[in-house]
């Protein structure tokens, strides 16, 4: 059995080689054969010198294409190398990477096809209140969108089994991408299930994803996929 | 002879400047047959709208609408907007294939970095 962790890393140099020391003490744990693997999205800072010092496998794209294009390449990677299992986390420090056996589990046990880390199954830490009606409103869209009852439709902490990863194809770039799994889950039918996952809020990682003044461009964009 | 408006010369010199650009852009292959047809009939359409503005009344009439110049804005708001999504459409397909190509090149060595 296989797994490959994805970590879509934009520069992140500041942080990542903390981030892959801790995954990689994980990693060494878990039941499964496990390959770790960055997908550097064209970052301008040192990002790829820090991703290489720490010894793990890098995918390089040229230019930076976004978390969705950066999430495709790492799961097309995973098909690739016939991946039973594929697990996204951040790069960026916000996910706790002893999480991971926890998103695993249902994997291994067969009992789902996707499995979403949620932040608001067990709350652990204070999720500021921009992000949490930031959260709501974008769960309420993947319901009336997609018709999938979701409590962390942002979360990009997920994973998959190798049904998902064969049958998944995202057609969004950016931070849609995280709503977009969703239309995936219903369009093939996968089964899914919600995790509880501890989340680490720190200056560092509140400067990066989802912000409010995007959810128009977000919304506009998955809209347009629809259509497209 | 009619005299022309000193509006119905600049809109058809500027209509006509238009059309010439999608004759040149037929030629130079750059737009299919299709596009053509519709691009310069639009302009053509415009063009006698300029000249006869008449026309757009009798066609804003038979719609509902009281006043020719009326109609004339309405369809080109509608127009612009589709343009717009299309121009949208275009752009995001645009980006789709240039994320397959950066994502080709980067799993292209398979072997280990």
């Amino acid at each position: 059995m296989k797994l490959l962790i994805i970590l879509p890393a934009f520069n992140e140099a500041k942080v990542i080689s903390q981030v892959l020391a801790q995954v990689k003490q994980v990693a060494a744990k878990l039941p499964v054969e496990t390959e770790i693997c960055v997908v550097n999205d064209g970052s301008s800072d040192s990002t790829a010198q820090v991703v290489k010092k720490a010894q793990v496998f890098v995918l390089t794209h040229m230019i930076n294409r976004g978390l969705g294009a950066s999430l495709s390449t790492g799961l097309e990677y995973a098909k690739k190398i016939q991946a039973d299992f594929a697990i996204t986390m951040d790069s960026d420090g916000q996910h706790d990477p002893a999480d991971l056996i926890t998103v695993l589990k249902p994997l291994l046990n067969k009992q789902a096809d996707v499995v979403i880390g949620s932040r608001r199954l067990q709350p652990t830490g204070r999720m500021p209140l921009l992000r949490q009606l930031n959260n709501q409103a974008f769960n309420l869209l993947t319901r009336l969108l997609f018709g999938v009852v979701t409590t962390d439709s942002l979360s990009g902490f997920r994973g998959f089994g190798k049904r998902a990863i064969q049958l998944i194809e995202l057609k969004t770039e950016r931070m849609e991408v995280s709503n977009e799994f969703f239309t995936e889950i219903k369009r093939h039918h996968l089964n899914f299930t919600e995790v509880p996952i501890k989340v680490i809020y720190t200056a560092y990682s509140m400067s990066k994803g989802v912000k409010p003044t995007n959810v128009f461009a977000i919304i506009f964009r998955l809209l347009l996929r629809l259509v497209r | 002879m009619s005299s022309f408006l000193p509006v119905q010369l600049v809109f058809s010199l500027f209509l006509l400047f238009a059309a010439s650009r999608v004759w040149l852009r037929l030629k130079d292959g750059s737009l299919t047959l299709a596009s053509f047809i519709f691009w310069f009939g639009l302009f053509v359409l415009a063009i006698i709208g300029v000249f006869k503005p008449e026309i757009t009344s009798i066609v804003a009439l038979k719609l509902g609408i009281n006043r020719g110049s009326d109609a004339v804005i309405y369809a080109s708001i509608l127009l612009l907007f589709y343009l717009i999504f299309r121009t949208n459409v275009l752009l995001e397909n645009l980006r789709h294939d240039l994320t397959k190509l950066v994502r080709t090149i980067a799993l292209t060595p398979l072997k280990k970095k």
